[in-house]
């Protein structure tokens, strides 16, 4: 497998009234070609970000990109003009939001937008670009496409607006696509299908996707590496029978806890994970998880653990302590 | 069933909302039919899970409930009396015994009252405490739900959602009521502080014999939390039973279809499941199909399923469900 972009040492901070917000803590991880890599972890903790920073679309002020690299078919994204960047961003590189409402223009048709990418990076013209803009509304399951070409945003379902957003994305056949919890605004039989759609022509284009999301579940169906991020830092990651079999970090092993889980027939008591995440503002000095773990030792408060190997296959995690030797503290 | 053991009883209940046209001369041109017709118990001490879809009626369903919308026909019987049938001061009065937690804990707290003053707004309204009694009685339900009780004097935007949670929690508890409708109560929390406010509502009902009719979207969770489960599609119940039951044999194919649509957390499992995908999405509730309201959707759709509405029956001990496919 070739490595299709690289990410070294990101690190990126929002610049606000309040303070400094540490977002991404110099993150590092690599995408294969094919591969679907799954980026999970809660509100807050930089899952987004560090994907928006690897796009440039971080807003300048009050965001910055303050260190790191993506390494892209030999070129660093972050130092690459803008111009050059628009380039790669939607053609080579395309995404898809949550919110398929407010991703989409509600005053043009939704043929107009799939339309725009096509003459913009592909150079078409406008019945060509309009021939191809039906292909792909059909190939993603848009049923009548030919009709509803000309229909707007507000004429469609939440569901079927994230299918003309895969569609958009498409539209210059992608070599990565990056899917930003896109379907946490819809119901689960609709989710279904979006999840369905994605594998399906994943695996007909052969693209590789990035997928962040708050739901373990989801991953554990779709992904075949998987990153879990707590306050800007990767803290566990592994191939995801890895991660879900043997994980290792007490975070991932809280958040695993703390899923109830639909084929359980014996209702046990849920793990919760006590308190809150920190403050990006005024992030304690060790590790981040520190004040909500249950092994913690004394090194733990004065210095962050570093991403290393501890199992096979590059099963890494950020953690002073082995928590298969180590009795959990009540 | 013994008739005494129902707190809850629900008779026929229809709630819909009228779409009308025009400004000054308004007329009804049709509605919005959110609860159809749903008939079914809670009992003392339960949990009754309550899933569906967005949009298939289960809010309106809680919400008709305690009469915070009244019904368009219809009866809910608390304890034996018909709450429909009640209204002002005798209504306020059955209002302690019935509490509400909201989805939004963002919302549905007031930003410029403190906590205290949230906490003990149902105390002073339904006069049980005044004064120096009510701020103990605050600070009581505020230790209750694991929160600082100093935190008293402080003002909502000053809470991460699962701490305001936990103060609609307490709420809630102020007047010891004995039924509470939790709706989609952590479905705007983290995975983690999901896991601490459904363990704290679990702890409130063993403590005080609590009955909850559980709202959520969220399959996992309902079958965690609930002793029996009814779901539904487009304002009617579809299937109703005893939440093993439900999960280990489903009837209904919408059941099925929704069961087989969540993910497990487990990629071994996830491997070899095979999921039904339905086509299509939920039509409108103001001009719902004729026949089965799933009709559109299932994939194992009759003829007579286009023509006839099916049944709401039992079909096996403590298990309704309402199919054309299930004689």
């Amino acid at each position: 497998m070739t490595t299709l972009l690289e990410v070294k040492g990101l690190k990126t901070r929002f610049y606000t009234q309040d303070g400094v917000v540490h977002a991404v803590n110099g993150i590092s991880y690599t995408l294969d070609e094919g591969e679907t890599l799954g980026i999970v972890g809660e509100s807050g903790c930089g899952k987004s970000v560090s994907v928006l920073s690897t796009m440039r679309l971080i807003p300048e002020p009050p965001g910055k990109i303050v260190g790191g690299q993506v390494i892209f078919e030999g070129e660093d994204l972050l130092k690459m003009p803008m111009d050059e960047i628009r380039r790669v961003r939607g053609n080579k590189i395309a995404m898809i939001f949550q919110d398929p409402m407010t991703s989409l223009n509600p005053v043009l048709t939704i043929g107009r937008q799939v339309e725009e990418a096509l003459e913009l990076h592909m150079g078409m013209s406008r019945s060509q670009a309009r021939q191809r803009a039906i292909e792909l509304l059909q190939m993603v399951g848009i049923p009548q496409a030919e009709d509803r070409i000309d229909d707007y945003p507000h004429q469609f379902s939440g569901g079927m607006r994230q299918r003309v957003m895969i569609a958009m994305a498409l539209s210059c056949n992608p070599q990565i696509l990056i899917a930003d919890e896109p379907t946490t605004a819809l119901d689960v039989t609709i989710q279904a299908q979006i999840v369905d759609l994605v594998k399906r022509l994943r695996d007909e284009i052969g693209m590789a996707v990035i997928w962040i999301t708050h739901d373990l579940g989801i991953i554990a169906g779709l992904a075949d590496k998987v990153i879990v991020m707590y306050a800007g830092y990767i803290v566990e990651t592994a191939p995801v029978k890895e991660l879900y079999g043997d994980p290792r970090h007490p975070y991932t092993i809280g958040l695993l806890g703390s899923l109830p889980r639909l084929d359980a027939h014996q209702s046990r008591r849920l793990v919760s994970i006590e308190g809150l995440p920190p403050d990006l503002i005024d992030l304690p000095p060790g590790c981040p998880f520190a004040p909500r773990c249950n092994y913690i030792i004394d090194r733990c408060l004065e210095e962050n653990p570093p991403l290393e190997v501890v199992g096979p296959n590059n099963h890494r995690i950020a953690c002073w302590v082995d928590v298969k030797a180590t009795p959990k503290l009540q | 069933m013994t008739e005494d053991n129902v707190l809850v009883r629900v008779e026929h209940l229809k709630k819909y909302f009228p779409i009308t046209r025009g400004i000054i001369f308004q007329r009804q041109v049709g509605a919005i039919k959110a609860v159809d017709d749903i008939s079914f118990n809670i009992r003392r001490g339960e949990t009754l899970g309550l899933v569906g879809e967005s949009g298939c009626g289960k809010s309106t369903t809680g919400r008709t409930i305690l009469q915070l919308y009244r019904p368009t026909a219809g009866s809910v019987f608390f304890e034996g009396q018909d709450l429909s049938k009640m209204k002002g001061e005798q209504l306020r009065r059955m209002r302690r015994k019935m509490q509400m937690i909201f989805q939004d804990p963002y919302a549905s707290l007031n930003p410029r009252m403190t906590v205290g003053n949230i906490v003990g707004e149902p105390l002073e309204v339904h006069g049980v405490a005044r004064g120096k009694e009510r701020r103990e009685r605050v600070q009581e339900l505020l230790q209750l739900v694991g929160l600082n009780p100093y935190f008293i004097n402080r003002y909502p935007h000053e809470f991460s959602g699962g701490q305001r949670q936990r103060i609609g929690v307490a709420r809630a508890l102020a007047l010891n009521p004995s039924f509470i409708v939790c709706d989609e109560p952590i479905s705007a929390l983290d995975v983690s502080i999901q896991a601490q406010v459904v363990n704290l509502l679990e702890d409130l009902q063993e403590e005080f014999g609590l009955t909850y009719l559980f709202i959520a979207h969220d399959l996992s969770m309902v079958r965690h939390i609930s002793d029996r489960v009814a779901v539904m599609y487009l304002g009617k119940i579809v299937e109703l039973t005893d939440r093993n039951e439900l999960y280990n044999n489903p009837l209904h194919p919408y059941t099925q279809a929704l069961l087989s649509a969540v993910p497990i957390p487990d990629p071994v499992v996830e491997e070899t499941r095979k999921r039904i995908i339905l086509e299509g999405d939920v039509p409108s509730p103001a001009n719902p199909p004729a026949g089965c309201n799933f009709s559109t959707r299932c994939p194992r759709v009759l003829d007579v399923c286009h023509e006839e509405e099916p049944e709401f029956k039992e079909v096996g001990p403590e298990h309704w469900v309402a199919c054309h496919l299930i004689a």
